[in-house]
């Protein structure tokens, strides 16, 4: 390989991109935009989710649950209606997104048999925020549930010391304050990653073709190898910067605490983006259009990494099968990593399956799309 | 010029599919020589050119550039040729420096050199001052100048110019031919394809090619002599149609073809054409504007060799 025809290449390649405004816009601003979105669009907690209440009782008991309710700060009570069907019209409305029916003989039988319900409506038309209302008004019930145990116990007469409930106090490390967007962000590197790399790569060898650049560009000592290496080496250095770029923006605006080594972080993302410039470079072969080459590319490296990474689906909460698949994602690995870079204080040491694997991806990768391109015009 | 061939070119075959491009063709062109491949669009020249500079491998026959086998030594021969196609293909996002730069790279020139050949180039093509325009806003006689001296700052031995002066205004076109004679007479060995015949005579020695197959090969001069085999005569007449099939019919024709407006007419040498043929046209209803003995063209000449009427027109770019 040729140093001066590489880095002639390359040359080229770097002043094309300053001077494309589509190009410009992939490198400048989609991060910004992405992790903007992300951090702000994509938080997975629910807060004050609005509430509609039917207290069909009106008693002292039922007053003090709905008040429960009303301290949680994951809900809103907005308004108490009086009759069932104006809490399923609220509900089909949009008003609200939990309903709370409370019977008629709430305290009867919460006095006679130490046991009763309230009935919880949840709009799942959006599981998650479902999930979690219903999480959530769980916890507000069984807390109530468990005061009215205590005063039953006390009432009788049983010690206060026998009876008080097992406590289990969690603590949960590396997110303490549970906050989906430490989860979130890190992983949101990934997708600019994938998404900044593919559609900028996919370009590089499709775009010569459809400018009729290609034949000149054959017809130079320029080897295919020289080619590849100089027109990707540009996207590398980009790459590196946008992740500096997010992280930054990460823990600068966001919060999000970044613990663990930089080396770490640029050596995984190094090997994350020379797998994604690889596929892009090959697609951009294969294609020889610009825009079918983008669209593969987003395809095969966006997509993956959305949705199988474990960027916002936990992966261990996947169905075997598809858990299983997620092995086979590149992008799984560097989300790991991410993650552990950024909450945990992980260095090189601490990320050797992630670093290995990634590393193996990069030379299968790198291998093939040396082979991918021919200076031939057939 | 001397007599060591520069490219040696032996049956030469280039199928795609059922079809053939270029067809068992030979030739050799001697070092400093401007060989001119003429025809049509879709004749095989730019196939051809595309084997001998190792873009497209030959389906069988074998190539030489500089004693270098275009299908086995594809990459050294590409150290020492320039190769100019039909679009010039330059970075229009480039500056006309930066692409100069760029090709001087890939060719390995470098340090004084490279400034001295940028220098030249940029002093050739007639840019000094507009170094720092983009391509993509220069005119086409500028682009075209500009590629050619992108093609050459490594210097190579030898120069393929595939359609290169295609779209480019005729003052713009003399001007690069004047630098195509002079890289000629530094020894450059330059090879040409074209479909204009006022470019075609600029070349010194020609092979007409016709659906792949060299129909005729030599120098301008000779092919017009060997192609018309009789007196050529210009004949004005109206109505068009009617003048050429009469004057098929008319003894001592042995051709004839429409040229523009008028009509080419060959009639066998020792016949008196002039007195002759006004008349017999106007027996057949067909009047006689001018009539005249004009010297052949490369374009009579290819008409007469193929029986095609394929050429000279710029819809055929």
């Amino acid at each position: 390989m040729n140093l001066r025809r590489t880095a002639a290449m390359s040359r080229k390649e770097f002043t094309q991109v300053r001077r494309d405004p589509y190009s410009l816009i992939v490198v400048l601003f989609l991060p910004l935009v992405q992790i903007l979105l992300l951090g702000y669009g994509a938080r997975l907690d629910a807060n004050h989710i609005p509430v509609y209440v039917l207290d069909q009782e009106g008693s002292q008991d039922s007053q003090a649950l709905l008040k429960a309710f009303q301290a949680s700060p994951y809900f809103d009570v907005i308004k108490a209606v009086d009759n069932y069907h104006a809490l399923v019209r609220a509900i089909d409305a949009d008003q609200c997104k939990l309903g709370i029916v409370i019977p008629w003989d709430f305290s009867e039988r919460l006095a006679d048999a130490g046991r009763t319900s309230v009935q919880a409506i949840v709009d799942g038309t959006d599981d998650n925020s479902a999930q979690l209302a219903e999480g959530y008004a769980q916890a507000v019930v069984a807390t109530y549930a468990s005061n009215v145990q205590l005063d039953w116990f006390a009432r009788y007469g049983l010690s206060q010391q026998a009876t008080t409930p097992l406590s289990v106090d969690y603590r949960t490390w590396f997110n303490e304050d549970l906050e989906s967007k430490n989860f979130i962000i890190p992983g949101t590197v990934a997708l600019v990653m994938a998404l900044m790399g593919a559609l900028l790569s996919s370009l590089t060898i499709a775009r010569e073709w459809e400018r009729g650049t290609m034949e000149q560009l054959i017809a130079t000592p320029v080897t295919a190898l020289e080619i590849m290496v100089g027109k990707l080496v540009p996207y590398l250095a980009i790459g590196l910067a946008d992740a500096t770029l997010c992280a930054v923006f990460a823990v600068g605006w966001f919060g999000v605490p970044f613990r663990g080594g930089s080396g770490a972080f640029f050596l995984a993302t190094t090997l994350f983006l020379i797998v994604i410039l690889g596929i892009g470079y090959m697609i951009s072969v294969a294609t020889k259009s610009q825009l079918g080459a983008s669209q593969y590319a987003l395809l095969v490296t966006l997509l993956p990494t959305s949705m199988l990474s474990g960027f916002a689906f936990p992966i261990d909460q996947m169905p075997a099968p598809i858990r299983a698949i997620t092995y086979l994602v590149y992008s799984r690995y560097y989300v790991s990593a991410l993650k552990r870079i950024f909450l945990s204080s992980a260095g090189i040491s601490d990320l050797v399956p992630e670093v290995v694997a990634m590393t193996i991806y990069a030379l299968v990768i790198g291998f093939f799309a040396t082979r991918a391109f021919h200076k031939s015009l057939q | 010029m001397n007599d060591v061939p520069s490219i040696v070119v032996d049956k030469l075959v280039k199928r795609f599919g059922d079809f053939t491009a270029v067809n068992q063709v030979s030739f050799q062109i001697r070092s400093g020589e401007i060989f001119g491949l003429l025809g049509p669009n879709g004749s095989g020249k730019s196939t051809t050119i595309r084997m001998l500079c190792g873009l497209l491998t030959p389906s069988s026959g074998s190539a030489t550039v500089v004693g270098l086998d275009v299908a086995r030594q594809a990459e050294e021969v590409r150290q020492h040729i320039g190769y100019m196609s039909q679009k010039f293909s330059l970075y229009n996002d480039l500056t006309a420096i930066e692409n100069l730069q760029f090709f001087g790279g890939l060719y390995g020139v470098k340090g004084r050199a490279l400034d001295e050949r940028i220098a030249w180039a940029i002093k050739m093509s007639g840019l000094a001052g507009s170094e720092q325009l983009l391509t993509g806003e220069l005119s086409g006689g500028w682009k075209q100048r500009l590629a050619l001296g992108c093609a050459v700052l490594h210097r190579p031995q030898v120069l393929f110019l595939d359609e290169a002066t295609a779209g480019v205004d005729p003052l713009s076109r003399r001007q690069f031919w004047e630098l195509i004679h002079e890289m000629s007479r530094e020894g450059v060995t330059i090879l040409v394809t074209t479909h204009y015949m006022d470019e075609a005579e600029y070349c010194n020695r020609l092979a007409l090619i016709d659906q792949g197959l060299i129909v005729e090969m030599g120098t301008p001069t000779k092919i017009k002599q060997t192609a018309i085999k009789g007196d050529l005569l210009l004949v004005e007449c109206s109505p068009l149609g009617g003048g050429l099939a009469a004057v098929k019919q008319a003894p001592g024709v042995l051709e004839a073809s429409v040229f523009g407006a008028a009509l080419h007419v060959v009639v066998s040498t020792g016949r008196q054409p002039l007195t002759e043929l006004p008349a017999f046209l106007a027996a057949h209803d067909v009047r006689v504007g001018r009539i005249e003995l004009i010297s052949p063209s490369l374009e009579d000449a290819f008409v007469s060799l193929t029986g095609s009427r394929a050429l000279g027109s710029e819809s055929y770019q």
